[in-house]
């Protein structure tokens, strides 16, 4: 295929797909829902959206994803979304469950609660939507905390890898600021 | 911390997370952790299944608060529960539990004739069922972000859910071809929020999800709903009312997911053992046909 534009994929096995799609054509890369080895091999970054990550987690195995997933973890940009966060995180609280430690943080599930707690916050000058949303516990040295909200970082950044505890990709204009570093950030490792 | 408003979109959002999944009924701890085991995207959490309330006749309500509260205890995915229709006191309750999403369902003996809750005062989300593009606008009027077919619970057959997501595709693909002048009859003859007609002819679709429900039993069901534009599905008791429930809830998991992947669905379909028997919906009389409630 050409390489002309920068080949962003989001992992399709559940959740919330086709909402960055807009997104990420305005910021002028390419979509790709992505759910099989074959198609990971096409991508130049991958976002791992909002969904249940027990979820995600569960259909990794069943669908025997683990190897063709860590070996995208190793070469390629990857931003995790609420239950991408949890999946990229180094460890994971409530309950404790499996992650792939990209992101050396500690997250906490459904942090700030259940669904009645879910809100909106304005986020570097940017109104977003945390739902069911993890919250950072811990965060190692070598970590960028590109921004907080309510005493915890809620989006940051580390070598190839970013994470946003929030979604950016339900209530702002087209491309969020969010979609925009991800895509310079995967310009800068191509 | 404290939560700000109760804005509509903090509820769609919660279905945006819900796509692409499976949402299972279980009336116990263990089986909501069998469900959530599988790779369920939500329980709901019921006293008796559709098949068994039908079973049962009498008057269906809500689950007990300890039901549901047990069950909100055993996992860590989204747990939703069913109020009766127009039962405003039910779904109170409900809130008052913590409950992720409240259904205003049909599959419980309806408690208002005429109207359904004003969910626009709940800060929980709502799903309600719908037969068409009208009664799902009319739903969304009154609050709902989330609105799945009602299909013929309880029943193992398809052939309701399938008509309502035929006629709501066919309601859409009239409604975007209309002009200005066109959509006020249109609303009329409907029976749908003009306001909420002319959102749908300019975002192309509904404003909130679209899931299925109603009949689901076996991988193949949940492939057609897909592929006739659901984007997630509840199944009731096609799963725990099956030969080997893990087995049923992790196949339909599978399909759904590779929904449009004939032989993923075929992978899905193997070795399952007997689905839930089915009814014929002609040998149910009338007064049980439970997609006929809601106005």
């Amino acid at each position: 295929m050409t390489k002309e534009k920068l080949n962003i994929g989001v992992l399709a096995l559940q959740g919330c797909v086709d909402r960055h799609r807009p997104h990420i054509i305005a910021a002028g890369a390419s979509f790709c829902a992505v759910k099989t080895p074959e198609k990971f091999q096409e991508i130049d970054a991958l976002i791992i959206p909002g969904g249940e990550s027990t979820t995600m987690l569960k259909l990794i195995d069943t669908f025997g994803l683990e190897e063709d997933l860590k070996k995208v973890f190793a070469e390629k940009p990857v931003w995790g979304i609420c239950a991408g966060s949890i999946l990229m995180a180094d460890k994971v609280i409530n309950p404790i469950q499996k992650s792939f430690h990209m992101m050396p943080v500690t997250m906490e599930r459904n942090g700030y609660g259940r669904q009645l707690e879910s809100h909106n916050a304005v986020v570097d000058g940017f109104e977003v939507s945390f739902i069911r949303a993890p919250v950072v516990k811990a965060v190692n040295d070598n970590v960028e905390i590109l921004a907080s909200h309510d005493g915890a970082p809620v989006w940051l950044r580390s070598g190839r890898y970013m994470v946003t505890t929030f979604h950016p990709e339900l209530t702002l204009e087209y491309p969020s600021p969010m979609h925009q570093a991800f895509v310079h950030l995967t310009q800068e490792f191509s | 911390m404290a939560a700000t408003g109760n804005v509509i979109n903090l509820k769609t959002g919660l279905a945006e997370m819900l796509k692409g999944g499976v949402i299972m009924d279980v009336v116990t701890a263990d089986q909501a952790k069998v469900a959530e085991d599988a790779g369920a995207v939500a329980v709901m959490a019921l006293e008796r299944v559709p098949s068994d309330i039908r079973a049962a006749g009498g008057v269906a309500r809500m689950s007990p608060p300890e039901l549901v509260e047990e069950i909100m205890e055993a996992v860590s995915i989204p747990v939703m529960a069913k109020c009766r229709i127009g039962h405003f006191a039910e779904a109170q309750i409900l809130e008052a539990i913590g409950v992720d999403y409240i259904d205003e369902s049909e599959v419980l003996t309806p408690a208002d004739e005429d109207y359904h809750i004003d969910k626009q005062e709940f800060k929980v989300p709502f799903v309600c069922g719908a037969t068409c593009l009208a009664e799902a606008l009319r739903r969304i009027g009154e609050g709902a972000a989330l609105i799945r077919t009602k299909g013929e619970p309880g029943t193992g057959n398809i052939v309701e859910a399938v008509r309502h997501l035929r006629e709501i595709n066919q309601d859409l693909k009239r409604v975007l071809q209309l002009d200005d002048a066109e959509l006020m009859t249109e609303a009329k003859d409907l029976g749908a929020p003009f306001e909420l007609l002319r959102i749908v002819r300019a975002e192309g679709g509904l404003p909130v999800p679209n899931f299925a429900a109603g009949g689901i039993a076996t991988p193949a069901d949940a492939a057609l709903c897909m592929q006739l534009g659901a984007q997630s599905v509840f199944v009731g008791s096609g799963i725990f009312k099956s030969d080997n429930p893990a087995n049923f809830a992790k196949a339909i998991v599978k399909a759904t997911a590779h929904f449009d992947d004939p032989k993923a669905v075929l992978e899905a379909s193997k070795g399952l053992g007997e689905a839930m028997s089915g009814i014929e919906i002609s040998e149910i009389e009338e007064p049980m046909r439970m997609a006929k409630r809601g106005w």
